[in-house]
């Protein structure tokens, strides 16, 4: 009816992450050559691509998560909300604390649903009892997961089945209150019911977090992505707005790999 | 030859193949049934052995006793009394001596080992961790005589002129602790010979803590890091919560060294059946007094009083064991039940 109303929301569009000229080594492999990509706010940016292309590595870079292994290196610059976080200043507990991460497999931690949630809070946060309940609640809710462990709060969190787990992990790093949220593979561990549990969630998200997600799987990115990017050995082939990657991709390589004449 | 094969022909060869292997494998079958039945039961020979080995030092440490718990009574555990020329024995000193003498190597070695662990696998360079840690098995293989020599000849000499001063001057004043350490700076007591079985459970307590940090995935490890957690925070929340369970282990392998520990000791420790409540004074320990007495133990009920001595630190071991796994339990409630 109005197309002017949906017009302003395109074009508030803003980059919450820029990579600038990325190159990446593992020792003296090259993982990643001369990344650069706009990542926008408030929105599902999708990393696809063969495995080993880089697309989990490049997500590393963004929570600086490859630093605590001493050969590994990245140079030329990722600015979060403009700044350079692979500058020497940057404190990087600071910077996890504002760019979450959900792993590949469900990493609950050895102690109870309700302490897993707190954990992360407990290090940036003083809160009173009674807040950190909220908290808690609050984080699990947003995450699907409260009306399933309510009741069992003082359980241990490895008691919770997989997809569960997983869930626990979202919502552990949305307790923390973070403005990225870096997911790397989160439903290749989980069942297809899981898995459509965790991509509604993702979609649900989105209005609050940048969210970043590599996946093997190129529904999953088709599903819940507004961008794509398709990678290849270190490079980054094309990137852009996910229905016109999987729609009409502009190179080949892209095509080749979708319509899987390749992978 | 005819390239083609009759398919009724290959079929039936393929069901007699089938009928023969079939055959093989119920002979070759109940062979294995045999022995692994055999197996099972060697095995659990094996492990009945151990049961029967344990009852029968229980009742030859009992029976030698008898005679002790027949002429003293509970009256032994509470008796400081040593005096074999009257035949009055009591193992008051020894018992505190085994415990004092290890609770201080524990407090000592304990954080000790716990920041070997902790340097070996999160902090030191890739480098160094393999001499590093060779180094530490290496602690644990010297010969407990050699930290017995070394104690006594090296360490309490300068223990005596340099350290115990000190300690006498500062802690010493300390209103309630001061107690612990009054009395002349002789080297040896009970203190010295805590600290020696410090440095000898270290390596123990150090190689089971890196063993079991190590086993930590890296996944559990960066969810952590990923949510800003220092590493301090990471090892202290996350890694010695998932790794408890071994950590108690190497913790009570290291006490049981510490409350069996015989050489090192009596060359440190002063041998000396009296009651102080200073550190620096000499004592004794169970392990100590067996080894000193056994020899010039005249008399049976002297020597049935050592026995009994024998039996008590079996005993506290017992207990010690069955309060480590107490604790587990207790830390797994903590934890949240997992059911």
């Amino acid at each position: 009816m109005n197309a002017a109303v949906l017009q302003p929301v395109e074009q508030a569009l803003t980059q919450k992450i820029q990579v600038k000229d990325l190159n990446f080594y593992y020792g003296k492999f090259q993982a990643l050559k001369n990344i650069n990509l706009d990542i926008p706010d408030r929105k599902v940016t999708a990393f696809i691509g063969p495995s080993g292309c880089g697309k989990s590595t490049l997500l590393r870079t963004f929570n600086r998560m490859y630093a605590l292994y001493p050969n590994q290196e990245a140079k030329g610059e990722i600015l979060l909300d403009g700044e350079n976080i692979l500058g020497p200043g940057q404190d990087l507990n600071r910077l996890r604390a504002k760019v979450g991460m959900v792993f590949q497999k469900p990493t609950p931690f050895p102690m109870s649903i309700h302490d897993n949630i707190a954990f992360g809070v407990r290090l940036y946060e003083s809160l009173s009892p009674r807040e950190m309940d909220e908290r808690v609640e609050w984080a699990l809710r947003k995450a699907a997961l409260w009306d399933e462990v309510k009741g069992k709060l003082r359980q241990s969190g490895t008691s919770l089945s997989g997809g569960q787990q997983q869930r626990l992990c979202i919502a552990r790093a949305i307790a923390v209150r973070p403005e990225v949220l870096l997911l790397d593979e989160p439903a290749s561990a989980l069942d297809p019911i899981s898995t459509g549990r965790i991509e509604e969630l993702v979609h649900e998200l989105k209005a609050d977090y940048t969210i970043v997600i590599v996946t093997h799987n190129m529904q999953q990115a088709a599903r819940v992505s507004d961008y794509t990017a398709y990678m290849y050995l270190g490079d980054l082939v094309e990137f852009g707005v996910t229905d016109e990657v999987f729609i009409k991709p502009k190179k080949k390589e892209t095509e080749d790999y979708i319509t899987g004449r390749f992978g | 030859m005819s390239a083609v094969v009759n398919p009724l022909q290959g079929q039936a060869q393929a069901d007699l193949a089938a009928l023969m292997s079939r055959r093989i494998s119920d002979a070759s079958l109940r062979k294995q049934y045999r022995l692994d039945q055999l197996f099972r039961h060697a095995t659990r020979l094996f492990a009945f052995l151990v049961l029967a080995l344990l009852a029968g030092i229980l009742i030859a440490l009992f029976i030698g006793g008898l005679s002790s718990m027949r002429t003293f009574g509970f009256g032994f555990f509470f008796s400081a009394e040593w005096n074999p020329v009257t035949e009055q024995f009591g193992a008051l000193v020894a018992i505190v001596g085994t415990l004092t003498t290890s609770v201080i190597a524990l407090f000592i070695g304990i954080p000790v080992s716990f920041g070997i662990a902790l340097f070996l696998t999160e902090l030191s360079p890739k480098w160094l961790r393999g001499p590093l840690g060779t180094a530490i098995e290496l602690l644990a293989a010297i010969p407990s005589i050699i930290y017995g020599m070394w104690g006594l000849f090296v360490f309490a000499p300068v223990f005596a002129s340099h350290v115990q001063p000190i300690l006498k001057s500062t802690l010493g004043s300390v209103p309630i602790i001061g107690i612990l350490f009054k009395g002349p700076p002789m080297g040896i007591g009970v203190l010295t010979a805590g600290i020696i079985l410090a440095i000898m459970v270290i390596p123990f307590i150090a190689s089971v803590m890196r063993d079991v940090f190590e086993i930590v995935p890296a996944v559990l490890k960066e969810s952590a890091y990923a949510l800003g957690s220092t590493t301090w925070e990471v090892v202290w929340h996350v890694v010695l919560p998932y790794t408890k369970v071994g950590v108690v282990g190497g913790i009570m392998l290291g006490l049981g060294r510490a409350l069996g520990e015989t050489m090192a000791v009596t060359f440190v420790i002063g041998n000396a059946h009296r009651l102080s409540a200073s550190l620096m004074e000499p004592g004794n320990s169970i392990a100590s007094a067996l080894a000193n007495e056994f020899t010039e133990a005249v008399g049976d009920l002297y020597l049935s009083a050592l026995i009994e001595l024998g039996l008590i630190l079996f005993f506290i071991t017992f207990v010690v064991l069955a309060l480590s796994k107490l604790l587990l339990l207790r830390l797994a409630r903590r934890e949240g039940r997992t059911t």
